[in-house]
């Protein structure tokens, strides 16, 4: 998937990734897509669970060798 | 828009852990655009005390009571395994080594997402506290009645 901004989270625990994407999609604009690299797996039910939340599409995630790569398309202005 | 959640956490407890806790679900929930207040009460009014300077009280009990309970973010043990510090100070250094916010920075985190910060009262007149025994990030000073209001309106109210 084509991404606008990666954000590396490896080495953070929650709820760190999902505060580091608050701040890292507030820099985007309405339709760009963010890639949030991590190696914690909560971020793949915290992810969809936060973007329901604050109102931005949730577009999936997949993990390889213990990495979790999980895609957001920015919805709204947050 | 329709008006934001709102979210109140009791911070009752005044240990390391247990303010990890609160801080760790308030930043996110501050995060996930909710309105976010946290009442210090008791032993959580601790967290919430500046950790220099001397705590100025008047009276023999409430002298002892505030030099045996000094608080302060620096020094709040663990509710587990404090170990007279020790292992308090081996428990920030594993959180240290997988980049935990301490807890300082939490607190610091908390007020750049707009986490309202109340202190209660009735502590501050039975501890016999000044309010300067406090950061300056605390928002407010207020009672029991400030916190049902807030909470009535809450879809989720904590006790930590």
């Amino acid at each position: 998937m084509k991404a606008d901004a990666v954000l590396d989270c490896i080495g953070l625990y929650c709820p760190m990734p999902i505060i580091e994407t608050t701040d890292k999609i507030g820099e985007m604009k309405v339709g760009q897509v963010l890639e949030v690299l991590a190696d914690d797996r909560g971020i793949m039910t915290d992810m969809p669970a936060w973007c329901e939340s604050v109102g931005h599409e949730f577009l999936g995630g997949e993990e390889k060798d213990g990495e979790y790569r999980v895609y957001v398309r920015k919805r709204v202005v947050s | 828009m329709a008006e934001k959640e709102k979210v109140t956490i009791v911070v009752f407890s005044g240990e390391l852990d247990k303010a990890l806790a609160s801080f760790n679900i308030a930043n996110t929930a501050a995060s996930m655009g909710m309105d976010v207040t946290m009442f210090f009460t008791f032993w959580g009014m601790n967290v919430i005390k500046k950790n220099r300077g001397r705590l100025k009280s008047k009276g023999l009990m409430r002298k002892m009571l505030n030099w045996m309970n000094r608080g302060g973010s620096q020094r709040l043990p663990l509710s587990k395994f404090h170990m007279f510090g020790l292992g308090t100070w081996m428990m920030k250094k594993l959180m240290g080594e997988v980049r935990m916010p301490s807890l300082e920075d939490s607190i610091a985190l908390a007020k750049r997402l707009g986490v309202k910060f109340v202190a209660c009262t009735t502590t501050i007149g039975t501890m016999g506290l000044a309010e300067d025994a406090f950061i300056p990030e605390v928002d407010s000073f207020a009672g029991a009645a400030t916190f049902l209001g807030e909470a009535r309106k809450g879809t989720v109210n904590l006790f930590i």
